[in-house]
């Protein structure tokens, strides 16, 4: 086998995207000497173990792997977030014990035999539909991004916040989420012309209430009824809840039980006072729903430590409310030079993405960063272009490039380039 | 019929199945008035939606003191949970302060939120009259209503908040 040659991509040992693609990769990397005793039969070894279960849970020595950064308001047990540990997942599926969860007024204990969805407002007839009378109609399956647009807004402080990603950007999750096209159930009941929006209300507490556009529901808006597989959680709104694909997570109301057809947005207070885009002149943008492009290196990250200089593997997530992406470039020079990373296989609309690049870390400091293209041409944007005319309140729809440190120790931490 | 819907899975040139038609089911069940007027919250901009009844700050004074006052302090400020008085002007300051009077551009969002989410932990024991007096409350401590004028269902959609011209539509319908 010829000398395993490593193709440089870009400036401080980032290496050609088909790196890992080749063969004799083994043969580059460092070799290390397994100890004795480890490959000896093990107790484990030594007897049958465990029987089948009913359902599965991770390995014990897993118990790290949970939601993070829970927290509530003052008072309140529900009204909060808990986030997805992104820097200790892989691939692109999200499991559904770890989506993100962002709750008003805590999550209901909704009896699905008593569960009503009622269409009303401007259509011919309201229609009531029951759990097992929605299982009977068509559906369709997806496997789709869904990110709280409250993500990522500790990245728009004056100074970098440090956290692992999960802290940091934990508000997003992927699942294959399947349901009925709103669609099929809008045109049993019969939209009125004058009907241009609807007011989507949930079962919580709250009744959270989101307005939106026709034209959304009718291109692609299901009403979810389950989630990787089995019914949806009731953390994410069993037994029903609107899924908008691409568009800001708190618009996709959980445990849907009212949609009224309107021919003008409520203006509700999580639309309004809450999910809107305060400019630094004052003026406020209302209706920012679509999520912008986006890309995040998970691994290394801070609370990953590099261990001794070699051979690393950069990856990490990309998504875009637009459509597919398209390319995702990583730096290790701190944005210097930018090299194309290998996107898996899996590259679908409105989804996570999952990149890889191959990486030379020669034990210096070193600034690694990661920037997103979708198909529809977009970029995501530094930092400093996302914040420019935002207010210092400003919070929420952040897309900008993440900058990770790495320290000559290995030691990752956030920064801002 | 024409409330039915195909599903048409077309195109797929690799595959020789190409077309998988459903018709919808048709299993939804009409609903009537009185149901519907038991489960309709929403509330719009121009009042539609607003019940019967009516309220002044004066009244609704005494439902804040009870049932909010805990949460969001005196008079709306100062409280443990969200300010919802005070921060005129704080919009284009280095540190604004976003509550019901400085920020919240329609007066009938406080009617539609209160009833629907609030007290926090018991949403739904306001009568009409007190959810329209605490509604009066909430902007006369913002020094957007007077403290007898009353607020119904025909003064509240009327009654423009400070803020209200500030904002601009991110969404153009049809794109």
């Amino acid at each position: 086998m010829a000398e395993f040659d490593e193709l440089p991509a870009a400036g401080n040992g980032l290496l050609d995207r088909r790196f890992f693609l080749r063969a004799g990769v083994a043969s580059g990397a460092a070799l290390m000497t397994a100890s004795a005793s480890s490959l000896e039969r093990q107790e484990w070894m030594k007897g049958p173990g465990a029987g089948m279960s009913e359902a599965g849970a991770p390995s014990s020595h897993e118990s790290h792997v949970v939601r993070a950064s829970i927290g509530s308001l003052t008072g309140t047990t529900g009204t909060g977030a808990s986030r997805t540990p992104l820097q200790l997942l892989d691939g692109i599926i999200t499991p559904s014990r770890l989506h993100f969860e962002r709750h008003h007024s805590g999550i209901p204990d909704i009896d699905p035999d008593q569960h009503r969805l009622v269409l009303h407002g401007l259509v011919e007839r309201p229609l009531s539909f029951s759990l097992d009378a929605l299982a009977r109609y068509p559906m369709v399956s997806r496997i789709q991004f869904l990110e709280c647009s409250g993500n990522s807004g500790a990245s728009m402080a004056p100074e970098p916040a440090q956290g692992t990603c999960a802290a940091l950007h934990g508000l997003v999750s992927a699942s294959e989420w399947g349901g009925v096209p709103l669609s099929v159930l809008l045109e049993e009941a019969g939209v009125k012309p004058a009907g241009k929006w609807l007011i989507a209300e949930g079962a919580d507490s709250a009744m959270m209430s989101r307005s939106v556009p026709m034209d959304k529901i009718m291109d692609d808006a299901i009403v979810a009824l389950y989630q990787n597989g089995e019914r949806l959680r009731p953390s994410n709104g069993y037994p029903m809840r609107l899924f908008l694909p691409g568009w800001e997570g708190n618009m996709c109301v959980k445990w849907l039980r009212t949609i009224k057809v309107v021919d003008q947005p409520s203006m509700t207070k999580d639309e309004t006072s809450k999910y809107s885009d305060l400019q630094s002149d004052g003026v406020s943008t209302l209706f920012t729903f679509p999520m912008g492009v986006k890309s995040l290196i998970t691994s290394p990250s801070p609370g990953l430590s590099m261990g001794a200089p070699g051979l690393y593997q950069i990856s990490g997530i990309a998504w875009s409310g637009a459509g597919k992406i398209k390319r995702v470039e990583v730096s290790a020079d701190g944005g210097k030079s930018w090299a194309d990373a290998a996107l898996d296989a899996h590259v679908m609309p409105k989804c996570l993405t999952r990149f890889r690049s191959a990486w030379r870390w020669e034990g210096s400091p070193a600034v690694i960063l990661s920037r997103a293209t979708d198909e529809s041409g977009s970029i995501q944007p530094t930092r400093e272009t996302v914040l420019k005319g935002r207010s210092t309140a400003a919070f929420y729809h952040y897309n900008g490039i993440q900058a990770w440190h790495v320290a000559e120790n290995g030691e990752v931490t956030n920064v801002y380039v | 019929m024409s409330t039915f819907r195909f599903f048409a899975v077309a195109g797929l040139s690799l595959c020789s199945i190409a077309v998988i038609a459903q018709e919808s089911p048709g299993l939804g069940e009409l609903v009537s008035s009185d149901e519907l007027a038991a489960l309709d919250y929403a509330v719009l901009p121009n009042g539609d939606g607003l019940p019967a009844g009516s309220g002044t700050a004066v009244e609704g004074s005494t439902v804040y003191q009870q049932y909010c006052f805990a949460c969001h302090g005196d008079k709306g400020s100062g409280g443990i949970n969200d300010a919802l008085s005070g921060g005129h002007g704080s919009m284009t300051s280095k540190s604004p302060v976003k509550t019901v009077g400085s920020f919240w551009p329609y007066a009938t969002t406080v009617f539609d939120y209160v009833r629907r989410a609030m007290p926090l932990s018991s949403p739904g024991v306001l009568t009409n009259d007190q959810l329209y007096a605490v509604t009066a409350y909430l902007l006369f401590i913002n020094d957007v209503v007077d403290e007898n004028d009353v607020i119904d269902a025909k003064s509240l959609p009327d009654v423009k908040m400070p803020n209200r011209d500030n904002f601009v539509w991110g969404y153009a319908p049809g794109t």
